[in-house]
C-alpha cells in the first residue's frame, strides 16, 4: 500500500494513501462528493462535472474523480462556489432530459432525481427545443430511451471492461451523442443487463421490469440465484407475491452487483404457466389430479409395502434443492427406507479433489480468490459462458491487479483476450497443455486452478500433484453445474458417501445403475430429470416424482408432486467454491409445497416422523451443523454472507466414479430443465442461436 | 477489403508504430488515409479497420462519428472548409462562410451538383495567427479576403486545380 498522506477536506484533517482519488478519499471518511460518471472499479471518465471541488492553490475547481490526493492538499466540498457548480451542472444535464419522471421506471431510485432534489436546479433557463430521439428496443431485455441519457458512459464501460463484451458504444458527438448497440439496431451480447442496472437515470430500461411497478411498491428479498453454481445473490423485487425483477444493487453477497441474464431475468421460470399446482396420480395409464392427502397416502402405502417385501428402492436427488432438503432426503433414504441407493446427477469431481488435498487446509479456492490471487489457471471450461461470475471476478482481477490469466481449453474462450498464455488442446489432453505451462506457472507467486469435468478421477490427482510441485501456494476449484450441486455432494446425495464425505462402506446404486436395474421396485425422484435422455429399465417400478414441471421423468411417474422453486423456500445452498449461503422465500405458487415438507409428510405417512424430526429448515440445519463436518456455521453468519465450509481433512477413501461425472456445460442461455421454462432465456436472440 | 499497395504500406507502418496491445491507436490515421482512397468511410471499411486494429466495428464507428474530418458520405473533389471560430470570426470568417454558401448555393456539409466542391463550416483549425483561414482538402489558405475566396471558388467550380488559380496562394502542410 502506498504511503499515507495528510490532507484536509472541509477543515477536517484526514489521511489516505497517496494517489487515492479525492472522491474515494472523501467517501472513506464519510464525505459525499456527488458524481454520475465516476464508478468504482471502472476506468475514469470525468464527463459529468458533478464532482467539482475547490482545492487551495488551484485557480479553477477540480474534478474530484480524477484528482489524486497529495500531502497538504486543502479541499473544500461545501462552499458556495461548489454548490453553484453542482446546481449549474444539473441544470445543464437537465437541458435535454425529459421531465417524464412520473412514468419513468427509474422514478424513485434515480440518481439524477436524487441529486436535483438535493442540490437544486429546480428552474431551467433553457427555452430552446429539446432534441428528441425515439425510444429503441435493442433486445427482449434492453430498451434505450436516448433523451433521458446524461452521457455518463457507465454502461459502455461496464460492458467493455466489466463484461469484456464491448457491445455498447457512443456515436456522434456533443449534444447529439447517443449510446449505440453493436449491431446497429439491436444488441448481440451476454444480455446480462448490467448496463441497465448501472444506468443512473432511466435511459436504459429492462424488458422484464419496465412499466410494471414502482421501487417502493415492491418487497426486496435477497436470495441466491438457482441457476449455475457461482452462488450469486439476487435481490428479487416482489409485488403481490409475484417476482417482477432481479438485481443486486446493494452489493450484498459474493457477487457484489454482478448478475448474468439468469440471475437478473431468469427468475421467470418460477412464474411459468406450466408450473404444476396439484399432485397427480396415474389412473388407467393417465395422470389425474388428486388431493395432497390422497397422493401422500398412496406413496406412504406403496413405499411401506416395498420396504416390507425388501424390494429395491432408488432415490435420485437434485442439484437445485437446499442443503436441508438434501440432508433430509438422504436421511430418509438411508435410515427410513434402509437403502444406500441414493444419488444425484454428478457434474464435477469435488470428491477426488477433496481427497487429493487431504492433510492440507485452506486449499479450496474461495470466490474472492478469483479476484485477489495473482494468477488464475482455467482448465477446460468456457468460464465466461458457463460460470459468468467467476469469469467476471477474474476479469476484474486482471483489470485491477494485473493478474496473470492462463487458459487451457479445447476452443477459443473469452479469457484468451486477457490471458498471459492461452493453450488450445484436444479434448482429453488438458493435462498435457497444463504441463506445457509449468515454467510460466512456477514463476508466479500464487495460483488459483479452476477446472471442469474434463479433469476427473486420477487426472485430478495428477493436477494436484502438478500444482504441489510448483512450489507456490495453489488453491483449487472443481466446477460443478448448478446452484446446489456442491451441497448435494456435501449432504451425501452420493451412493458411496454419507454427509460430510464419509464413506458408506457398501456403495449404493448410482443414477445410471438405478435406471438400468430391472428389479427396481420404487424410484423416487426429487427435482431431477434423469429420464430426459435415458430410459427406465424397470418397467413395473413405482415412480414418484417431485418437480416444478411435467418433465420427461414426471410423465413416466405414478405419482407427481408439485414442488416450490428455490425462490419459494427458505434454507441454505452451497456454491461451487463451497460457500454456504441462505435462501429466502420471495414468492409462492398455489398448490406447491417445498421438497422438505413433502419428504416430511411422506415420512409421517410411513410412521417415520419421530426418526426424521420436524421438517423446518432451521431445525434440519441445526442437525446438519452437528453431524456434517465443515458445516458448523451459525445460521446468522450464513445469512449475512457466504461462509466457506471445510468439508474433510483426511482421505475420503472411495472411488469417485469419474465415469458418472458429466457436466451438461450449460452456457449463458440454457439452465438444464429450468432454462426450458424461462421465457427470457428462450426469447433472446443469442439464446436461440446457441441452441 | 483490398487497398492500393501504397496504402497497405502505410497501414503496416502505422500498425508497427504502436505497441502490440495499443493497436487501436492506428484507427484514426488509417481511417483518414483510407477515406481518401475509398472517397468515404463505408461499413466495409469500418469492419476492415476494426479487424486490423483488434477492436469492435462499433468502437471504430464511435471514432468516425466523433471526428469531423472523417466522412461517411463522399465529399466533393475539393472540400472547402471555412473556419468561423473566434479568431477567424473577428476578422471576417463568418462573412467568408456566408459568401461561400451564397456563391456555391450549398450549405454546411453539402456538395455541389457536379460533385466538384463541397462545403463545411469548421471549428478552429489552429491557424489563428493567419486568420481568417480556409482549408481545401489538406491545404491551407491564410489571410483570405472576400476577393480571394471568390476567385478560389470560381476557379474550383470552373474545373481548375487549386494551384492553377492565380492570386490565391495555398500554404501546404
Amino acid at each position: 500500500m502506498a504511503d499515507l498522506v495528510k490532507f484536509t477536506i472541509n477543515g477536517q484533517e484526514l489521511e489516505a494513501p497517496a494517489g487515492m482519488l479525492v472522491i474515494e478519499a472523501a467517501k472513506q471518511n464519510g464525505i459525499e462528493i456527488p458524481s454520475f460518471c465516476y464508478y468504482e472499479g471502472y476506468s475514469l471518465q470525468a464527463a459529468c462535472r458533478m464532482c467539482l471541488v475547490e482545492v487551495e492553490k488551484m485557480p479553477k475547481m477540480q474534478v474530484a474523480c480524477t484528482l489524486p490526493v497529495s500531502a497538504g492538499m486543502v479541499i473544500r466540498t461545501e462552499t458556495d462556489q461548489v454548490k453553484l457548480a453542482r446546481k449549474s451542472t444539473l441544470e445543464f444535464l437537465l437541458t435535454n432530459h425529459p421531465l417524464d419522471c412520473p412514468v419513468c421506471d427509474k422514478g424513485g431510485e434515480c440518481e439524477l432525481q436524487d441529486m436535483v432534489f438535493r442540490y437544486g436546479a429546480g428552474e431551467s433557463r433553457y427555452t430552446e427545443t429539446k432534441i428528441h430521439v425515439n425510444e429503441q428496443q435493442w433486445s427482449p431485455v434492453v430498451f434505450y430511451d436516448a433523451p433521458r441519457c446524461i452521457l455518463c458512459f457507465r454502461c459502455v464501460r461496464a460492458c467493455d471492461e466489466g463484461m469484456g463484451v464491448s457491445a455498447l458504444g457512443v456515436i456522434n458527438r456533443g449534444a447529439q451523442s447517443l449510446i449505440s448497440p453493436n449491431m446497429g439496431d439491436h444488441l448481440e451480447c451476454d444480455e446480462c443487463g448490467q448496463c441497465i442496472d448501472i444506468c443512473p437515470v432511466g435511459a436504459l430500461t429492462s424488458g422484464a421490469y419496465r412499466y410494471q411497478t414502482r421501487p417502493w411498491e415492491m418487497e426486496h428479498v435477497g436470495t441466491i440465484c438457482t441457476h449455475c453454481s457461482d452462488g450469486c445473490k439476487t435481490t428479487l423485487g416482489v409485488r403481490n407475491d409475484e417476482i417482477v425483477r432481479g438485481n443486486n444493487r446493494d452489493r450484498s453477497g459474493v457477487n457484489g452487483e454482478f448478475l448474468c441474464i439468469k440471475g437478473r431475468y431468469a427468475f421467470d421460470f418460477s412464474e411459468s404457466a406450466e408450473r404444476l399446482q396439484s399432485p397427480m396420480i396415474r389412473v388407467n395409464g393417465k395422470l389425474e389430479e388428486v388431493s395432497w392427502s390422497k397422493a401422500l397416502e398412496t406413496i406412504g402405502k406403496k413405499f411401506a409395502e416395498v420396504k416390507a417385501k425388501g424390494g429395491k428402492f432408488g432415490v435420485i436427488g437434485s442439484n437445485h434443492t437446499t442443503n436441508e432438503e438434501n440432508y433430509y432426503l438422504q436421511k430418509f433414504a438411508r435410515q427410513g427406507l434402509g437403502t444406500n441407493n441414493i444419488d444425484h446427477q454428478r457434474t464435477g469431481d469435488v470428491v477426488t479433489l477433496v481427497d487429493a488435498l487431504s492433510g492440507t487446509t485452506g486449499r479450496l479456492a474461495k470466490t474472492e480468490d478469483f479476484y485477489e490471487r495473482k494468477a488464475v489457471l482455467v482448465i477446460g471450461a468456457d468460464l465466461s459462458a458457463e460460470h459468468p461470475f467467476l469469469a467476471f471476478q477474474t476479469r476484474a482481477n486482471y483489470r485491477h491487479h494485473e493478474a496473470h490469466v492462463y487458459a487451457v481449453t479445447a476452443e477459443a474462450v473469452r479469457e484468451d483476450n486477457m490471458a498471459t498464455r492461452s493453450v488450445r488442446v484436444a479434448k482429453g489432453e488438458e493435462l498435457a497443455g497444463v504441463e506445457g505451462l509449468r515454467d510460466a506457472l512456477a514463476a508466479e507467486t500464487e495460483l488459483v486452478v479452476v477446472f471442469d469435468d474434463s479433469i476427473k478421477g486420477d487426472k485430478v490427482r495428477s493436477l494436484v500433484a502438478f500444482g504441489e510441485s510448483l512450489g507456490i501456494p495453489v488453491s483449487y476449484c472443481a466446477l460443478v453445474d448448478y446452484s446446489n450441486s456442491r451441497g448435494a455432494i456435501d449432504m451425501g446425495l452420493v451412493a458411496e458417501l454419507n454427509p460430510g464425505f464419509h464413506a458408506t462402506g457398501t456403495a449404493g446404486a448410482s443414477v445410471d445403475e438405478m435406471l438400468a436395474a430391472n428389479d427396481l421396485a420404487a424410484l423416487w425422484v426429487v427435482g431431477s430429470n434423469p429420464l430426459q435422455n435415458a430410459k427406465l429399465a424397470a418397467s413395473r417400478a413405482f415412480v414418484v416424482v417431485q418437480d416444478l414441471f411435467l418433465t420427461e421423468t414426471a410423465q413416466r411417474a405414478d405419482v407427481v408432486l408439485p414442488t416450490a422453486s428455490a425462490y419459494e423456500k427458505n434454507g441454505t445452498v452451497t456454491n461451487g467454491c463451497g460457500e454456504v449461503q441462505r435462501l429466502k422465500r420471495a414468492s409462492a405458487t398455489m398448490g406447491a409445497k417445498t421438497d422438505l415438507e413433502i419428504i416430511g409428510l411422506i415420512a409421517k405417512e410411513m410412521g417415520l416422523a419421530p426418526l426424521m424430526g420436524p421438517w423446518l429448515p432451521e431445525t434440519v440445519y441445526a442437525e446438519i451443523r452437528k453431524t456434517v463436518k465443515g458445516y458448523d456455521i451459525p445460521l446468522p453468519l450464513v445469512t449475512i454472507g457466504a461462509q466457506q465450509t471445510a468439508p474433510v481433512n483426511g482421505r475420503v477413501g472411495v472411488d469417485s466414479r469419474p465415469d458418472l461425472i458429466r457436466s451438461s456445460h450449460d452456457k449463458l442461455f440454457t439452465s438444464g430443465t429450468l432454462g426450458r421454462y424461462s421465457t427470457v432465456l428462450n426469447s433472446v436472440i443469442e439464446g436461440r442461436q446457441s441452441r | 477489403m483490398t487497398f492500393s499497395p501504397e496504402l497497405e504500406a502505410r497501414f503496416e507502418k502505422f500498425l508497427a508504430k504502436y505497441p502490440a496491445d495499443r493497436k487501436r491507436s492506428a484507427v484514426i490515421p488509417m481511417l483518414v488515409y483510407a477515406q481518401d482512397e475509398t472517397e468515404a468511410i463505408t461499413q466495409e471499411l469500418i469492419e476492415e479497420v476494426a479487424k486490423r486494429c483488434g477492436v469492435t466495428p462499433l468502437q471504430v464507428d464511435e471514432v468516425v462519428g466523433f471526428y469531423s474530418m472523417l466522412h461517411k458520405k463522399p465529399q466533393g473533389k475539393y472540400h472547402v472548409q471555412v473556419c468561423t471560430n473566434i479568431s477567424c470570426l473577428l476578422v471576417g470568417g463568418e462573412e467568408l462562410w456566408n459568401q461561400a454558401c451564397h456563391k456555391l448555393g450549398i450549405g454546411h456539409k453539402q456538395t455541389s451538383a457536379d460533385g466538384r466542391v463541397s462545403l463545411e463550416e469548421v471549428e478552429c483549425m489552429g491557424a489563428c495567427s493567419w486568420a481568417p483561414a480556409v482549408q481545401v482538402n489538406y491545404d491551407f489558405y491564410h489571410f483570405v479576403t472576400p476577393g480571394q475566396l471568390d476567385k478560389l471558388l470560381d476557379g474550383l467550380a470552373a474545373g481548375k486545380k487549386p494551384e492553377e488559380i492565380a492570386d490565391v496562394k495555398k500554404v501546404s502542410c
